[in-house]
């Protein structure tokens, strides 16, 4: 019984950079290396560039500039036909004239197997995604999720180097998104494959990602494990786009070693400086970190309240200008008018330097 | 394994070239031989005999020389056989071979004619020949088909479209057909129409001939005759805006109307495709004409001599929009069904009446389909020969007026090049100008997606008008056709009105004797040459067709508009156009195909590729890329992709594509009329024959007979072709996202 392997290789990008036409930069003087096993998330708002520089792996588009190599091998100017690399699509493009089995045979009738081969392999596959006894049907015949894991089986039996998805889970229901979502890493890990994943939606990257590459104009914002890109994002981009944050302007007043003096009109604080020298600088607040305290803290009044079942969430008014809060005290909440002391913890508040 | 398929060095495409290359040079013979396909060159002197001899007999035998710059081309792309594509030197070889050889056999076949050199500055620098050139056959074929794609494959290792050998031998091989079979014989008309008597080439004489008053004269406003070029004009205009607009009647009945048998109104508007065009005139005859049913009737019940009043303007006028209005039907049909139902939807939910809806969302909607439906009554009309020439009476047009001056008393070719040129000024025109009316439109109006919504029904004001006239119109189509059948089974029509069988025996007698079929009837020579010449076509058509759809549709390259336009521009040749300039260009040296029955498979092709390429794109556009790109990223190339899964979701468009160039190739007049031969007559210009006989009779019953077999033949191919089996639902979705 032949099961599906992993020859999982690494993705190298040498100062790519794709134009079309003449003057639209896609993807900007981007460098990059992807570790063989890992599984990396390329996330970013519409039209970054982050499409683009998938199908560049794919061989489905040129880089203009700059080299890509998969494996250790010079692949920048080969077609997608002839690149060890398969790709799960967003529409899923399954071939609806043809069954299932024959979607997942498809590659491998030119991968040079046998016919015995070819069956037994396509049968693993789809066993592999859950879809055993499913091989007769015809795409149309299958539900939504059902299709994505054809999809998925069909790119999995030719055990690529490197697979591509992209956007996979956005034509699913919201519940479908989690599950699907889990089971793509489950197959990823077990088999260790390198796969490289396209998305826009900042918590399916946190999700399943071993490292987010986050794109912002065509060009790479910030790359790092997901904690880190939460914790300590770059820029402001990078802290709103990431799990969302309030940006307060704020002033370093001094640097020692590597804490910060802080002050936010008038309210002095101590961060880690994170190399940034003494100036005006951009205080980010998670939503879900801000904590009200007795003193010490930021004056400010309670502009909106909104009951959303689990939590409560808050808009908060001061002079630093707008805080949005979460809370998960739903029995006591705050109610608008009040006035509330904004504190700042010792972690959570990150300096980042004006974008 | 997938990544060995860089590095190989064995090319089948390559060797595949290199061989034919080679058989053609050495194996077919080089010259064009009649009757290729019996054979019997094979056992009559061939390899030896200049007549049958390939190239390389010829050039052993000391015949053209000028052959020999062809060998050492054929020989250096044996050098790169072995090397991996990526050696600079594979990619060089290739273009210099291919390139060299190609451009060496285009300037010997336009160098050397039938009387030795062509040129005189050539006979002054080398002297005079004392040798001449023939037609190009099937080794000249081979070789120089090898020559292109060796050239396309040297490109293709370049990196052009990614090192796609396909799909760059399909662009080179489209645009190499295309410059040879549409633009070549323009190009020698427009020459045509320079010639002097005495053969020189002068501009004087063309622009005599071009504002000769025969053809620009206004005389018709002070009550004299005008120049055909305003008859054509404004017959087509007319021809144009009425067909449109009872498309349009046709289509709105059809989709926003709550009538009930819209399947048979569907086949009332459907039939007139499957009928010879000047069929209808005929008609027109039986109950316009002289002795006409309703011109007598009439004349009895007030009294007057029954007259000629058919003949001229008014029949050609009814023939044709008879003839060309389920043509704009059948185009205004996909635009009436596209227009997305819920921006109609929409717009009622914004306070619009029914009738500021249809007004101010449906028709601007429609603009492009209007304009597409215009365009093809426009030019159907100015390319139709048959009904002027049946109805025309003393109102000549073009297409007429071009055929007297090829094969009447004048044979005056300049005349008719001339005449040709004003024909395709005014549909280029036409071309032009609908395309910079819409600008850029024409595309965006099916998107393919699914659309829940349902169409509003017509408002009343428009719905009265609309009714009463497609009910006159589809009543006149019946009688129409119960006139051809009825006038296939009378004796004499007007005279003797006694039903008979006469006309269909005479046509299709057969008798069996001495244990075999013989096919007495007149008619059964053009039938058996119609059906070949219409088998082979229609398959052509449909494979160039879509091929030029998917590099349309599916690649980028440098120049694809111009490709673009080049490959529609032979959809705005009128017939008779393509009919005149094939004369002048394929009757001599290097392609020297008059007479035979490759002309008119050849000029078949190149008439309704464009209808090929239009379906094509059509259902192209409606599969998502993502398919073939899917498939490129499990491994299959361009070829195997486009093989095997964008042929098998287009079974619809290839069934339009066949059953349209299948039913054309048996209908088509205005190019055949020049082309057919004694040898090879088809059945549309053998019943034009009999028609100028006055045998309207056979020539009905035998147009009766033609019906029938499209509608049997048009069956048989939706049987052949199959359905694709594609659940709806599955489509709809893919455009989502």
């Amino acid at each position: 019984m032949a099961g599906v392997n992993s020859r999982a290789a690494s993705v190298v990008f040498e100062n790519v950079t794709k134009i079309y036409g003449r003057d639209v930069v896609a993807v900007n003087d981007v460098s990059l290396r992807i570790e063989p096993g890992k599984l990396v998330t390329l996330l970013g708002p519409s039209g970054c560039g982050k499409t683009t520089t998938l199908r560049m792996i794919a061989g489905l588009e040129m880089a203009s500039k700059g080299r890509i190599l998969i494996g250790d091998k010079d692949v920048t100017t080969l077609p997608a036909t002839d690149r060890d690399v398969s790709m799960v699509f967003q529409s899923y493009a399954l071939f609806p004239h043809m069954t299932v089995l024959e979607n997942v045979s498809y590659g491998l009738k030119f991968s040079g197997y046998s016919k015995s081969e070819t069956r037994d392999r396509a049968m693993a596959g789809l066993s592999l995604v859950g879809l055993d006894g499913y091989g007769g049907r015809l795409p149309s015949e299958l539900s939504g999720g059902q299709q994505q894991r054809v999809a998925v089986a069909r790119a999995l039996v030719l055990e690529p180097e490197v697979l591509l998805f992209d956007e996979p889970l956005s034509n699913l229901d919201a519940k479908l998104r989690r599950h699907v979502r889990e089971e793509i890493r489950e197959i990823q890990q077990n088999l260790g494959l390198t796969v490289v994943y396209v998305t826009h939606d900042q918590e399916e990257a946190l999700a399943v990602s071993d490292e987010i590459v986050v794109m912002k104009n065509a060009a790479i914002a910030q790359i790092g494990p997901p904690r880190a890109l939460y914790d300590a994002p770059a820029d402001t981009f990078v802290a709103d786009f990431i799990g969302e944050a309030n940006l307060i302007a704020c002033e370093i007043v001094s640097v020692t070693g590597d804490v910060a003096e802080v002050a936010v009109t008038g309210v002095r604080h101590s961060l880690p400086a994170r190399g940034l020298k003494p100036g005006p600088a951009t205080l980010a607040l998670r939503p879900s970190r801000i904590r009200i305290v007795e003193a010490g803290g930021l004056a400010a009044t309670v502009e909106k309240v909104t009951y959303v079942g689990p939590r409560m969430e808050y808009t908060f008014a001061g002079d630093f200008g707008q805080v949005f809060a979460v809370s998960d005290n739903v029995d006591t909440p705050y109610r608008a008018g009040d006035g509330v002391m904004i504190g700042l913890a010792a972690s959570g508040p990150v300096l980042v330097p004006d974008a | 394994m997938r990544q060995t398929t860089t590095e190989k060095t064995t090319h089948p495409a390559l060797i595949f070239w290199i061989v034919a290359g080679w058989v053609g040079f050495v194996l077919l013979p080089w010259y064009g031989v009649e009757d290729f396909w019996f054979m019997e060159w094979l056992t009559d002197g061939w390899p030896l005999d200049t007549d049958y001899a390939p190239a390389l007999f010829l050039l052993l035998q000391g015949e053209k020389p000028w052959l020999w710059p062809v060998l050492p081309a054929l020989a250096a792309p044996l050098l790169v056989m072995r090397r991996p594509k990526t050696d600079p030197l594979y990619a060089q070889i290739l273009l210099a071979a291919g390139g060299f050889g190609f451009a060496w056999l285009i300037a010997q076949g336009l160098g050397i004619g039938i009387r030795g050199w062509n040129a005189g500055w050539l006979e002054a620098l080398f002297g005079p020949l004392g040798d001449r050139q023939y037609g190009m056959g099937y080794g000249a074929l081979i070789v120089a088909s090898a020559f292109l794609f060796l050239f396309t494959q040297g490109i293709a290792a370049r990196g052009a479209i990614n090192g796609d050998v396909f799909v760059t031998g399909a662009i080179g091989g489209v645009i190499a057909v295309v410059t040879i079979f549409v633009f070549f014989p323009i190009a020698k008309m427009l020459l045509a129409a320079f010639v002097t008597e005495e053969g020189g080439h002068s501009v004087v004489v063309f622009l005599s001939k071009f504002f000769d008053d025969r053809i620009w004269g206004l005389g018709c406003l002070s009550g004299a005759r005008c120049g055909v070029a305003w008859n054509s004009l404004f017959l087509a205009v007319l021809v144009g805006v009425l067909s449109t607009a009872l498309g349009l009647v046709f289509a709105l009945v059809l989709t926003r109307s709550g009538f009930r048998f819209k399947r048979s109104l569907r086949a009332i508007t459907v039939l007139p495709i499957i009928t010879p065009p000047f069929v209808i005139g005929l008609a027109i005859i039986l109950l316009f004409g002289l002795s006409g049913t309703v011109t007598t009737w009439v004349a009895d019940l007030v009294g007057m001599r029954p007259t000629r009043w058919v003949y001229g303007l008014p029949g050609v006028l009814i023939a044709q929009l008879l003839a060309f209005t389920p043509i704009a039907f059948l185009v205004l049909i996909g635009v009436v069904e596209g227009v997305s139902p819920s921006m109609e939807e929409a717009a009622q939910t914004l306070r619009a009446s029914r009738w500021q809806t249809f007004r101010t969302v449906s028709l601007p909607l429609m603009r492009p389909g209007l304009a597409n439906a215009f365009l093809l009554g426009f030019i159907e009309s100015m390319a139709d020969f048959g009904n002027p020439l049946v109805l025309g009476g003393n109102f000549d047009v073009l297409s007429t007026e071009i055929f007297f001056a090829i094969v009447g008393a004048q044979y005056d070719q300049g005349r008719a090049a001339i005449l040709a040129i004003v024909l395709l000024a005014f549909t280029l025109a036409a071309f032009y100008l609908q395309r910079f009316w819409l600008g850029r439109k024409s595309y965006t109006t099916v998107t393919g997606k699914g659309d829940a919504g349902v169409h509003p029904e017509m408002p009343r004001g428009l719905a009265i008008p609309v009714y009463a006239v497609a009910a006159i119109w589809g009543a006149f189509t019946i009688v129409i056709y119960g006139m051809i059948l009825y006038g296939s089974v009378v004796q004499l029509w007007g005279v003797d009105n006694t039903l008979t069988f006469k006309h269909y025996i005479t046509a299709f007698a057969v008798r069996i004797e001495d244990g075999g079929i013989r096919w007495t009837g007149s008619a059964w020579d053009s039938f058996w040459t119609t059906m070949m010449i219409a088998t082979v076509a229609a398959p052509l058509t449909a494979a160039i067709g879509l091929i030029t759809a998917y590099l349309l549709t599916r690649q980028d390259f440098a120049g694809k508009r111009s490709f673009e336009f080049g490959t529609m521009l032979s959809f705005a040749i009128p017939g008779t156009v393509i009919g005149v300039s094939y004369i002048l260009a394929f009757n001599i040296p290097p392609i020297e195909i008059t007479g035979t029955g490759l002309i008119l498979v050849i000029s078949f092709i190149f008439r309704n590729m464009p209808v090929g390429v239009r379906a094509g794109i059509a259902s192209m556009s409606q599969l998502d890329r993502s398919l073939d790109e899917s498939s490129l990223t499990l491994g299959a190339n361009s070829w195997q992709t486009f093989r095997r899964v964008i042929l098998p979701l287009l079974r619809p468009a290839i069934l339009a594509a066949l059953v349209y160039s299948f039913v054309r190739a048996m209908t088509a007049i205005s190019a055949v009329i020049f082309l057919v031969s004694a040898r090879y007559d088809m059945a549309t210009s053998y019943i034009i024959g009999r028609v100028e006989n006055n045998d309207y009779g056979l020539a009905i019953a035998y147009s009766t007979a033609l019906i029938f077999v499209m509608l049997a033949a048009v069956g048989l191919l939706q049987l052949m072709v199959g359905r694709t089996r594609i659940g709806r639902r599955m489509s709809h979705e893919q455009g989502g996202g």
